[in-house]
């Protein structure tokens, strides 16, 4: 296993009313290839901002974020919607979902970024359907799916082009405890079955008990314990 | 990375979504669909009429008409000594029985009443002999027969029969101090004398004092050479004191006192654009809000700034298209061919079919693309500059 990620000294910092606030600063870590990282902490850590700088929807305010060796951090727009598509697959809160398309073309997607032919689009999205044991939903719209049905289709479309690392963002926090834990199971298998690196952001423990690693974000730093 | 599968999965995603803003939607359609209308409707007026005044001039028919008298033949007057002078003309072609082609004419208005009202309006009588039917193209008598010269009798035209009453087939109106037979009804299509009266020359000069002299007078050309020829006879002789000019010419510039209409038209539906405009604005704007989360989402999937752009902008133009060609399509229905009258050049009424032409569809389609365009534009840019961390909004 290798270093798939890795922050050095990074800083997060904005302006309000004038006033900078540091969220952290000089944060390091790695992420291994195949990790399962559980990402706790109060609420206003960081946390969440870290996951979205991990996953390229923000920028540190200083430090250097690389992944596979190459600087990440300081890319342009459009080479970093080029690197999200390639390399990251997100799981939201709320699923994120298109409200008018189907499941299939929910997970379709990022498909659509590729050039993969309509015909090899249509069996990848076959495949990230049954993983997630969803097949017979492919043409329910989301209103039409249950919220852990819903999130289901998000982790499909999360898996669907293959990406080296998924990041979740409290993605259970919308459901019940059973749902929940059938969602983390699936993760968890993600994880194990396809080497999917996952980073997980929760408030919950027991979702954080599925992870291999939990890292506690609080006043800036990490502190590391051993799950699962 | 495929572009065009982007930008187009992007566009479906925004039309998809069009029934959750349905009503919004169907607000911004609509403001453009009445600019659109009511342009079109305005220059429907004056495309109609002044196809009907342009479209009722010969260019092998030369209309002498007094000088000075401004292109009007009510204000006109030709002598009978002209009249007889003009009867050896060069360039005047001539009949069978070696007569030159000519129709000494008298305008004079009398009273009518509209259907729609009660108002009295003015209506042109015309005192014709019996070579007038020949120079008017496609005359025809439509019911009853023609007038008998040598009687008070008139024929009315069609225009006059749809839009007045009185003048019915067997009826007798008093026009000057005369009674007279109305026993036909003729047409002369799409130009004015559909909406004259016509009587026996001789028997208006009478009734209405005019004699010694005709309004106008129509010669046959007898060649494209002809108008140059009478011309030049006319000016030769300083008995006369008449202007020369084709029937076709005499007619243009006339179509000029509704052509105002068309600007009018233009300037209210340019008017009522902005009015759109705003809404088509307030409705993209608000898709934008509504989706933010949406758009968001599929710009963190790696979706580029140009496919949400690209999603707005065709969903304002697509709005702004349907209001345009519902627009369009309402004005056809309600106006094309719509018959109306109004005052023509000889403070008369004239009858006209309202016209929704080409140019004037390309101009309404041109009018809502505009709008969508500029009502697309500056919410396409916020759409592809949606704060990528909106994706985390609940």
């Amino acid at each position: 296993m290798g270093v798939l990620v890795d922050l050095n000294g990074v800083s997060k910092s904005f302006k309000r009313g004038g006033q900078a606030i540091s969220i952290f600063d000089g944060l390091s870590m790695q992420i291994e290839d195949g990790d399962f990282i559980a990402i706790m902490g109060p609420s206003g850590s960081g946390k969440s901002t870290l996951l979205n700088m991990l996953g390229g929807i923000d920028r540190p305010s200083a430090g250097a974020i690389t992944f596979r060796d190459e600087r990440v951090d300081n890319k342009s727009e459009g080479a970093m919607a080029k690197f999200r598509a390639r390399n990251i697959g997100f799981i939201f809160q709320f699923y994120n979902l298109m409200p008018t398309l189907s499941a299939a073309r929910n997970v379709e997607l990022p498909l659509l970024l590729t050039k993969l032919s309509g015909g090899e689009r249509k069996k990848r999205v076959k495949t990230a359907l049954e993983l997630v044991q969803l097949s017979d939903r492919a043409h329910h719209k989301p209103r039409a799916l249950s919220g852990g049905q819903q999130q289901r289709v998000a982790i499909a479309r999360a898996i669907v082009s293959d990406p080296a690392m998924l990041l979740a963002d409290e993605p259970t926090g919308d459901l019940d405890r059973k749902t929940a834990d059938e969602i983390l199971g699936l993760m968890q298998t993600l994880n194990r079955s396809l080497g999917k690196t996952i980073v997980m952001v929760t408030h919950d423990p027991a979702a954080a008990r599925f992870a291999k690693r939990e890292l506690h974000l609080d006043k800036g730093r990490f502190e590391e314990r051993l799950s699962g | 990375m495929n572009a065009l599968a982007q930008i187009g999965a992007v566009i479906g995603l925004n039309l998809q979504s069009l029934p959750q803003r349905f009503w919004m939607s169907a607000a911004t359609v609509i403001a453009v669909a009445l600019a659109v209308g009511v342009m079109l409707a305005f220059q429907s007026i004056s495309a109609g009429f002044q196809a009907t005044v342009r479209g009722s001039g010969s260019t092998e028919i030369a209309v002498i008409s007094r000088e000075g008298s401004g292109g009007s033949e009510l204000n006109s007057a030709v002598s009978l000594d002209e009249m007889r002078i003009l009867s050896g003309a060069p360039g005047v072609k001539l009949g069978p029985d070696g007569a030159p082609q000519m129709s000494g004419e008298l305008y004079v208005i009398v009273d009518g009443r509209r259907k729609s009202g009660p108002e009295k309006v003015n209506l042109p009588l015309r005192g014709v002999g019996a070579a007038a039917a020949g120079f008017r193209d496609g005359f025809t008598i439509t019911q009853g027969r023609m007038l008998q010269f040598g009687a008070n009798e008139l024929i009315v035209g069609e225009g006059v029969l749809e839009e007045f009453t009185g003048f019915e087939i067997g009826s007798v109106v008093r026009l000057g101090d005369a009674d007279w037979n109305v026993v036909g009804a003729f047409t002369a299509p799409a130009t004015v004398f559909d909406s004259e009266i016509w009587g026996d020359g001789a028997i208006v000069q009478n009734v209405f004092d005019r004699q010694g002299s005709v309004q106008t007078v129509r010669l046959r050309l007898d060649g494209p050479e002809g108008l140059q020829k009478l011309t030049d006879y006319v000016a030769a002789d300083s008995r006369f004191n008449v202007i020369v000019e084709t029937e076709a010419d005499f007619f243009a510039d006339q179509g000029g006192a509704v052509g105002f209409l068309a600007v009018v038209g233009t300037v209210l539906g340019v008017i009522m654009g902005i009015g759109s405009l705003a809404g088509a604005l307030n409705t993209m704007f608000a898709s934008v809000s509504a989706r933010t989360r949406e758009i968001a989402t599929l710009r963190t999937i790696g979706f580029g700034g140009l496919s949400a752009f690209a999603g707005t902008f065709v969903e304002s133009i697509v709005l702004a298209l349907l209001g345009g060609l519902l627009g369009v399509g309402g004005a056809f229905l309600l106006f094309n061919g719509l018959t109306a009258s109004t005052l023509g050049a000889g403070f008369t009424q004239v009858v006209f079919a309202f016209k929704v032409t080409p140019d004037s569809v390309v101009q309404g389609v041109g009018l809502a693309l505009i709008i969508g365009v500029l009502g697309g534009l500056a919410p396409g840019l916020r759409a592809a500059r949606a704060p990528l961390l909106a994706v985390n909004a609940a």
